[in-house]
């Protein structure tokens, strides 16, 4: 039984090429893995090589033709006897996919959001306490690691120094040097060693001393954690929890201040989280621990210390992906999270003051975005401003307002405008930086302009 | 033996630091690559190495379908054949505990899975990207995983492997489940600094880990020597203190002995050992690549002196296994790839509405 030899693709672009010389002659025994014939692509000489072992038969393209396409049978080889018998020749297989790619079928939609769980309402008569949100966070940690011993933190400093922001005070003391430990300054490796254990079954939480040195992980956190599930076709689970301060701090200078929160929730597979009270903070690390995906959890070290009310229960648990009404207004939005959202609220104290009724709304999750919670707050007030403590190029901000355009157009009484930080790296001298950065102030008079007022 | 690569290196000198560490004694870098050359090929019984045969030529037979395929169109984008270097993973995998152990490696995993019982059919129908392929299509050649098997990929970024197998050993050490992780890499990804600050990790937390190096001599066009200030990649572990092993990689029955030694090692908890496998590929990178950066004499030299299929065959020929049961063995296999051929072939593209499963596993 005569086998075809196909003209082969020999690179992913290929349609056709040069049969530029044949090194075997009709007659002659091959076996597989002897070069047949050099075949020159676009991009380079190739040899072909024998598959099967046989003698060739025909050989009916000559050297030298140009522009032969793919699949055009080149030559046959004659099986040998005993072989034969247990090697089909495949009569066109080529054409099935060919054939897949004619019938282009039409474009799979996603399938429809379904409604978004909302915050459990607080039982009547729960104790609100006050806590900062170091504390809100120590605690949801060490409450969760009580509740699953798969539970770990790893990271510079969260052990013996007791974390670098003290996140983790305490921690070691309770549960001991198996579950908080201390790794080397070695980003790159140890985001690749929690996200292997938690591929390996375990509930790993990293701490990065700041996201700013996330960069040297992010291949890990996108390539390794975000995507392996959906390569995997859904074997591969990645609980993983990458948690530390994001944005500007204070006086750190360019290369320590920076909002990642667009960059992780530009990617498909990763949750996004970025609270701004201890309520929030504590309600929705228990959940990222708790989620079966991988979670960046984008904390602010300049609201670590800030005090907040904190509901007293045994499980304080939010639902990732929902966003919350912090004041609710009816004349214009403001639309924020984590640092932005206090400067939001205090724009919308002077604003009251003006006769202006604005609602706040925190986003708490960036990916995936609540944007019924936008679109719902738009409707009710027609206008809406966006604020956020990062740069304005492909920011959340520019999201929330192609947001408004594809869904919310009809509903718009004025352009949506965004506050954001200056388009520069951020500087170190103190005046330079106050002005680079967002303010109450500059929010205001943002959404003044909304207003037309 | 290929070009660029070295032959097992002289003891380093003797001479110490007049004031040596106090637990410099202890420090056994070579005690493993002195046990192994103490008895540097395993014990097979002849069915351990007609097994062996059959896994390679299983790999062998796969791997040169799946060029097939790829010349036909119906294999796309990057394809890393395995060609050459089958006694790695068959030697290696054959003492590993599949109960309890773990596996990793690059994006040149197809033999790796073949190596560990994975069905060439739904690994043939993730290369021709269809539902029935063990990703359900959507990861291809370098993406694919079996938990079920304890093998975690199949990972397309070059040295990502190697803490992310840190990362499942770290898991064998927390849940005390015995089992130990071998993460496979290529002489190219060892320059990746990734890999180092892994091996810092795994040997300062004493991980249960064998790294194991699969040196083919080139890192896609580059030659090991054009690319690499130490060429030795079993010493790449000293300024760690994890012992390295020195292994000829084209003879399955070395392989096979290294692995008991190193494995011996790493169950004892005495932490990581890193492995240096000599072989060599005979085709290209990948499929899109000419190899025109050595010579057609080089790699005709390997196949023709060096090749681990033909050295089991003629070991099992002089212990008088007959022609007759290794032809039956070839037999089968043709047609066992012949059969995941057409599985591949004839199997569907995946359903439209895949495109937007798996990306989350819950629904928020």
């Amino acid at each position: 039984m005569a086998i075809e030899l196909k003209m082969p693709a020999l690179s992913p672009t290929m349609e056709e090429g040069t049969l530029a010389k044949w090194l075997v002659k009709e007659g002659d025994a091959v076996r597989s893995g002897d070069i047949l014939a050099e075949i020159e692509t676009d991009k380079a000489t190739m040899e072909f090589e024998a598959v099967d072992e046989g003698t060739i038969g025909a050989i009916l393209v000559p050297e030298g033709s140009e522009g032969v396409k793919v699949g055009t049978v080149i030559a046959t080889i004659a099986g040998e006897s005993d072989d034969a018998a247990d090697t089909p020749a495949k009569s066109a297989p080529a054409a099935t996919a060919a054939q897949s790619k004619a019938e282009e079928p039409t474009v799979a939609a996603p399938p429809p959001a379904k409604p978004r769980a909302s915050d459990p309402a607080l039982p009547t008569g729960t104790n609100m306490k006050m806590s900062t949100v170091r504390e809100a966070l120590r605690d949801a940690m060490a409450e969760e690691m009580r509740r699953d011993d798969r539970v770990f933190v790893m990271g510079e400093e969260v052990a013996e120094y007791q974390g670098a922001y003290k996140v983790t005070q305490g921690l070691l003391d309770e549960f001991g040097p198996k579950r908080v430990i201390d790794t080397p300054i070695t980003e790159y490796g140890f985001a690749g060693i929690g996200t292997g254990a938690a591929m390996g079954g375990l509930r790993p939480i990293v701490e990065f001393m700041t996201f700013n040195f996330a960069m040297q992980a992010i291949d890990h956190i996108i390539n390794s954690a975000a995507k392996t599930n959906y390569m995997s076709g859904g074997q591969m689970r990645c609980p993983v929890v990458f948690r530390g301060p994001n944005g500007a701090a204070s006086r750190v200078g360019a290369q320590h201040s920076q909002n990642y929160g667009p960059w992780y929730a530009s990617v498909p597979g990763l949750i996004v989280i970025a609270p701004y009270d201890a309520s929030d903070a504590k309600g929705l690390m228990k959940a990222a621990i708790r989620s079966e995906d991988p979670v960046v959890f984008l904390e602010n070290e300049l609201i670590y210390g800030r005090s907040f009310e904190l509901p007293e229960l045994d499980d304080h648990v939010l639902p990732i992906g929902k966003a919350r009404i912090m004041r609710p207004g009816s004349d214009v939005t403001i639309v924020s999270y984590s640092i932005g959202v206090g400067l939001a609220l205090e724009a919308a104290e002077t604003l009251a003051g003006e006769g202006i009724d604005a609602e706040v709304i925190d986003l708490r999750t960036l990916r995936p975005l609540d944007k019924e919670a936008v679109l719902r707050s738009l409707a009710k007030t027609n206008r809406l401003v966006i604020a956020e403590e990062g740069w304005p190029t492909c920011s959340i901000a520019s999201e929330i307002v192609a947001i408004c355009m594809e869904d919310g157009f009809d509903h718009l009484d004025a352009p949506v405008l965004r506050v954001c930080d200056e388009d520069v790296p951020l500087p170190y001298a103190a005046n330079l930086e106050k002005s680079a950065i967002i303010n109450a102030a500059r929010i205001a008079e943002t959404v003044r302009k909304v207003c037309y007022r | 033996m290929p070009q660029g690569i070295p032959t097992l290196a002289k003891p380093p000198s003797a001479r110490k630091p007049a004031a040596a560490a106090a637990d410099d004694s202890a420090f056994t870098l070579r005690s493993l690559q002195d046990a192994y050359l103490a008895k540097s090929r395993f014990e097979a019984s002849d069915e351990d190495l007609l097994r062996f045969y059959e896994q390679m030529v299983l790999i062998r037979r796969f791997e040169e379908k799946a060029g097939q395929l790829y010349g036909l169109g119906l294999i796309g984008g990057f394809c890393h054949l395995y060609i050459g270097q089958e006694a790695v993973a068959v030697g290696l995998q054959s003492a590993l505990d599949t109960e309890k152990d773990s596996v990793i490696t690059g994006y040149r995993d197809h033999g790796h899975m073949l190596a560990y019982g994975i069905d060439p059919k739904v690994i043939m129908a993730e290369l021709t990207g269809r539902g029935a392929g063990i990703s359900k299509g959507k990861g291809g050649s370098m993406h694919m995983f079996s938990v079920d098997h304890k093998f975690y990929g199949g990972h397309g970024i070059v040295g990502a492997q190697v803490p992310l197998g840190a990362g499942l050993a770290f898991a064998h050490k927390y849940r005390e489940d015995g089992g130990l992780c071998m993460a496979y890499f290529g002489d190219g990804a060892s320059n990746q600094g990734q890999v180092y600050e892994a091996f810092n990790m795994a040997a300062l937390w004493n991980l249960p880990i064998v790294f194991v190096v699969e040196n083919n001599g080139y890192a896609m066009g580059t030659a090991v020597k054009r690319g690499s200030a130490e060429t030795h990649f079993y010493r790449r572990g000293t300024a760690f203190r994890i012992p390295g092993m020195d292994v000829n990689g084209m003879d399955v029955l070395e392989v096979r002995a290294a692995a008991e030694v190193a494995l011996a090692h790493v169950r004892a908890g005495k932490g990581p050992v890193l492995m240096e496998l000599k072989t060599y590929r005979y085709r290209g990178h990948s499929m899109s690549d000419p190899a025109k950066y050595r010579t057609r004499e080089e790699v005709q030299e390997m196949r023709d002196k060096h090749d681990p299929i033909d050295a089991a065959k003629a070991e099992l020929l002089k212990r008088g296994v007959s022609e007759n049961t290794i032809k039956e063995i070839d037999k089968q296999i043709r047609s066992k790839v012949n059969e995941a051929a057409d599985f591949a072939e004839s199997s569907p593209e995946p359903d439209l509405s895949e495109l937007y499963t798996d990306i989350l596993v819950e629904s928020y």
